[in-house]
């Protein structure tokens, strides 16, 4: 029996749960030393100077770095993977982005010095004792108003504090059709700034040895091979021969592990002027303080709509704040994975989006679960809602009004993409009836009993994932292929393992993928071996974001199957002394078409490492092949999610009482690790809409949640029991029909969530708020708007 | 972090005595908790070190003080900065002014003040009541060295750091000229360091002892243990 669409549980939890996971913190290599980063207390300063003197005689101490000790070795700049274009056609302003900063800091946070010690706690007691000479400057930490003119400025290179001025879609198509609108809808919104708050915290060792002189990081990352490339070719400059990355167990990364980070450069650096092994793992503050947020974007929002309600055109101009420097792919995130998702599911025919990057005296920001697709959808579903409120319909009316047809497909957007299936209406059909929307009144009516205030909101989204087509996204500014890697090598007895550029770090990957092959090759599942996160082991990698693991990654895996299959049947052919074309691959065995003849797998890998009797004049032996896969779109899940919440008008506090998902994720291959990222992705968007919110001092940029004291993290009982179901259109590009899952339930979450506030408090003539949606804001806006008499 | 705090303190001795006392580096040395030296630079300067401890950690911290519009024995400005290393920076002006009631002596202040680093990050939330503990301590401190017969019960204070017994928590409400120590306490909870609330706080100490506690237990809740 297939394996594909079985519930079947995760093989790596074992080690999870019993506490055998290796993280990178795990590791300890012999002689090896501490690194203690000493950080910038200011937002912005000049360095006046650096006293490292008393430090460097302090117990343990094996040597302190500053930037100019790395600049003075020839150490470049951390890459920015992105380049975007600005509307006039030049280039944006990339400035220099340092490990170890040389003679200014540009956040609270920022790298000032590296204590290398043979404790850690003899490196921390050393940084005490460097005195740094800070002349405080003032700080930009509001994008909208790093904008301004006058406003301090946080690069020489970047004018104004613009990164770019980025634009996308036909200004003159929407101009004109605003004009002729029935009615125009108007709203400015904010997307909350995000910290990822992975439950384990970045860590990196370097080493080098002198034996051979290679390198190696051990470091938590979503994509060693891509940190392999960027710290090798633009940091480094180490050769990929010389430089191994590996990236052991990951305890999540949410996207915050993408990114090429200084510590890693600086630790592998380290390791080869000292010849010993150096070690840094972050504290829970340093990752408040150092891991790139994410979101962050002020945004105003028209949407025109004609007299029969269907969309005519949709116009965004937003702010997005790239903080103090361009993080890895930061760039990308409000430009082409946000920009291209603003049709949604709908069929407005013209949009136009302008985005300003703004650097501020913040820590950068760049992807997070999401990226880009949530602020789209965010903004979206918030107009799509406040239009069907002023126009008085029901707002899965005017959803469905303007959906994109079920006939459409393939659908050409105003926005550049094109998606390739889908049926919004059933999906959202389905939410609709398991929430009982119908019997929605009656609750609400049930909830004024008990003064509480209970509110529905409907969010759909569409996703763009399966990151990405290498030719498109190279196109638009991407400096990098976004293909995948897989190796199936079949050993001689038959066993197999599985090498996947694939990152896993929670998704699952050893149990999804090994049910692919498992069915692909028609073995036990017990017989196949998922690794990864080796960049000696794995042929290549581009590393798991964008929901890509498996529409892109298990593509290539069963592109490499195919490989081993085709070889499989040569050899089969030739030891059943049959034509290629009459031999059959079925259930794990190699047969003569209409015949019972047959080789099993394992025969065939068998004859293939120990080939006697071989046709060796048409094959080599072996059977281990590589594939690389490049899709050829991206990927479009969608869905329709319905919150239902109530308020406590007395304290302001929401309990989120009942929450819908219907996905449309294409072909299911494990529908138990699918409601597992469902359940994680509501979590997150939900934790976005009410509770976590990034905040810097506006003056200052001290960063004011910077623990958990102050920044709020969903709990369990937060949340309600999901309701999940889904509806599957396949996909139609890639063998499996898959679309992927992982970053939904963050995209439709704070949508819904907030559509079903403003439902709530519709009678107190409340048509927004922002993100999130604390008991505190809560209570304060409910008492502004409780009119004197109704608050008696 | 910028935080703005005004309040007043009766102190039961003659206007000049008091003026005298926050000049005197030996007055302020013994009444700012944990205080290991406190020296006068100049007329207008002095560099205080400070050694607190909140249960097991211990943690150093350096400042210097400078004053400024001297007006004796009515008015002054000091302002401060105090470093605790990595643990970021607190510093701060205030503007205090000593009027005479009777025998004794009102101070008022207002102070200006900002932390940076982790001190803003994680120690927000401690400050106030932090800043609380400490000026009970040093008001306890600072009457028993300007007015010994009017203290209490000086020996018990020190007990540096941990001193507030949790019935003094209660959340009685700020009254301006109330006698000393009795109304101060926490804040019952959660109220952040907003603005303009009447803190018992002497300025002196803000910029050096406050950083220097906060640290400590910055570095308590962060795991650090310090042992020198």
């Amino acid at each position: 029996m297939s394996v594909i669409g079985m519930p079947v549980r995760r093989r790596e939890d074992y080690r999870f749960i019993t506490g055998q996971g290796t993280y990178t913190d795990d590791i300890n290599r012999p002689g090896q030393v501490h690194a203690y980063i000493l950080r910038s207390p200011h937002a912005s300063a000049r360095i006046a100077g650096i006293d490292t003197s008393a430090a460097a005689t302090a117990p343990g101490v094996v040597a302190i770095y500053t930037g100019k000790d790395m600049a003075a070795d020839g150490v470049g700049g951390l890459p920015c993977g992105w380049q975007i274009h600005s509307k006039d056609g030049s280039p944006m302003v990339e400035p220099p982005h340092p490990p170890l900063i040389v003679d200014r800091v540009r956040h609270v946070g920022d790298q000032v010095a590296a204590v290398i010690a043979e404790t850690l706690a003899q490196a921390r007691d050393a940084a005490e004792l460097i005195q740094v000479d800070y002349v405080e400057e003032p700080a930009a930490i509001d994008p909208v108003a790093a904008l301004k003119s006058g406003a301090p400025q946080v690069h020489g290179e970047a004018p104004g504090n613009l990164c770019y001025d980025w634009h996308l879609g036909d200004l003159a198509a929407v101009d004109a059709a605003f004009v002729k609108a029935a009615r125009v809808i108007k709203l400015d919104l904010t997307n909350n700034r995000l910290v990822p708050n992975a439950m384990e915290p970045r860590a990196a060792i370097g080493e080098f040895d002198r034996a051979t002189g290679e390198y190696t990081l051990y470091t938590t990352s979503q994509n060693p091979h891509v940190i392999r490339l960027l710290m090798g070719a633009f940091v480094l400059h180490i050769p990929e021969a010389k430089l191994r990355v590996v990236a052991p167990d990951v305890g999540g990364g949410f996207g915050s592990k993408i990114y090429h980070y200084a510590e890693e450069a600086i630790v592998t650096w380290a390791a080869g002027k000292l010849r010993r092994p150096v070690k840094w793992t972050a504290e829970r503050s340093e990752s408040f303080m150092t891991d790139a947020h994410g979101r962050d974007h002020v945004t105003h929002v028209e949407l025109a709509l004609d007299s029969d309600a269907k969309f005519l055109a949709l116009k965004v101009s937003t702010v997005a704040n790239m903080g103090a420097y361009l993080s890895t792919f930061a760039t990308c995130i409000p430009t082409y994975l946000y920009g291209t998702l603003l049709a949604g599911t709908y069929t407005t025919p013209a949009i136009y989006v302008e985005t300003k990057a703004v650097f501020t005296h913040t820590v950068p920001v760049d992807a997070y679960r999401g990226a880009g697709r949530p602020e789209a959808t965010f903004l979206i579903e918030r107009i799509v809602d406040l239009a069907a409120d002023e126009l008085g319909m029901d707002p899965a009316e005017l959803r469905r009004r303007n959906f994109i047809a079920k006939d459409a497909y393939p659908y050409q957007t105003p926005v550049a993409l094109q998606y390739d299936s889908g049926d919004y209406f059933t999906t959202l059909d389905l939410a609709l009836k398991a929430a009982n929307v119908q019997g929605f009144e009656a609750r609400r009516r049930e909830a004024a009993g008990r003064g509480k205030l209970r509110g529905l909101g409907i969010a759909t989204y569409i996703e763009a994932c399966g990151i990405a087509p290498s030719a498109v996204v190279g196109s638009l500014g991407a400096r990098a292929g976004l293909f995948e890697c897989a190796a199936v090598r079949v050993h001689p007895t038959g066993s197999v393992t599985v090498l996947t550029g694939s990152h896993s770090h929670g998704q699952g990957h050893e149990t999804t993928f090994a049910q692919l092959v498992a069915d692909g090759l028609g073995i036990p599942i017990e017989s196949v071996e998922i690794v990864h996160g080796d960049s000696a082991k794995i042929p290549y990698g581009m590393g798991t974001y964008g929901s890509r693991s498996l529409a892109v990654g298990g593509t290539a895996i069963v592109k490499a199957m195919d490989k081993v299959i085709a070889k499989g049947r040569k050899i089969a052919a030739h030891l059943l002394e049959a034509a290629e074309a009459d031999v059959e691959f079925k259930n794990g065995k190699f047969s003569v078409a209409g015949t019972d003849r047959s080789q099993t797998l394992a025969e065939v890998a068998l004859t293939a490492y120990v080939p006697h009797n071989f046709p060796h004049d048409e094959l080599e032996p072996g059977l281990d092949e590589t594939a690389f896969y490049d899709p050829k779109n991206f990927t479009f899940p969608s869905g329709a999610h319905i919150a239902e919440v109530e308020i406590d008008p007395e304290t302001g506090h929401v309990s989120v009482v009942n929450f819908t998902a219907s996905d449309d994720f294409g072909r299911i291959l494990n529908p138990m690790i699918v409601e597992g990222q469902v359940h994680g992705g509501l979590a997150q968007g939900i934790g976005q809409a009410l509770l976590e919110g990034c905040v810097y001092d506006k003056e200052t940029g001290q960063l004011l949640t910077g623990s958990y004291n102050d920044y709020t993290m969903p709990r369990a009982d937060d949340l309600p029991s999901f309701k999940l179901s889904t509806n599957v259109t396949p996909c139609t590009h890639n063998p499996l029909g898959v679309k992927g899952c992982g970053e939904a339930g963050a995209i439709g979450a704070p949508a819904a969530i907030t559509n079903a506030l403003v439902d709530a408090l519709k009678p107190l003539g409340i048509r927004h708020l922002d993100m999130p949606a604390t008991p505190e804001r809560l209570w304060r806006l409910i008492q502004q708007h409780r009119s004197p008499l109704a608050a008696e | 972090m910028p935080m703005e705090m005004t309040g007043e303190f009766r102190i039961p001795a003659p206007r000049q005595r008091v003026w005298e006392g926050l000049n005197d580096p030996e007055i302020l040395k013994s009444s700012i908790p944990g205080c290991q030296t406190i020296e006068k630079v100049s007329d207008t300067e002095f560099m205080a070190k400070v050694l607190a401890q909140v249960g097991p950690v211990k943690a150093n911290f350096a400042g210097k003080v400078k004053l400024s519009d001297l007006d004796p024995p009515q008015s002054y400005t000091i302002a401060g900065e105090g470093s605790g290393g990595v643990a970021g920076f607190a510093k701060g002006s205030a503007k205090v002014n000593l009027n005479e009631d009777g025998g004794a002596t009102v101070l008022h202040y207002a102070v200006q003040a900002h932390v940076g680093g982790k001190l803003a990050q994680i120690g927000s939330r401690l400050i106030d009541s932090v800043a609380r503990r400490m000026a009970e301590n040093f008001f306890t401190r600072f009457v028993a060295a300007v007015a010994p017969e009017a203290a209490e019960t000086p020996a018990a204070a020190t007990a540096e750091t941990e001193a507030v017994p949790s019935d003094r928590v209660a959340a009685q409400p700020p009254a301006p000229g109330a006698a000393p120590v009795a109304s101060v306490g926490a804040q019952p909870n959660g109220v952040g360091l907003t603005e303009k609330k009447d803190v018992r706080l002497p300025p002196v100490l803000w910029v050096t002892g406050l950083a220097a506690v906060i640290g400590a237990m910055l570095y308590f809740f962060t795991g650090r243990r310090v042992t020198r």
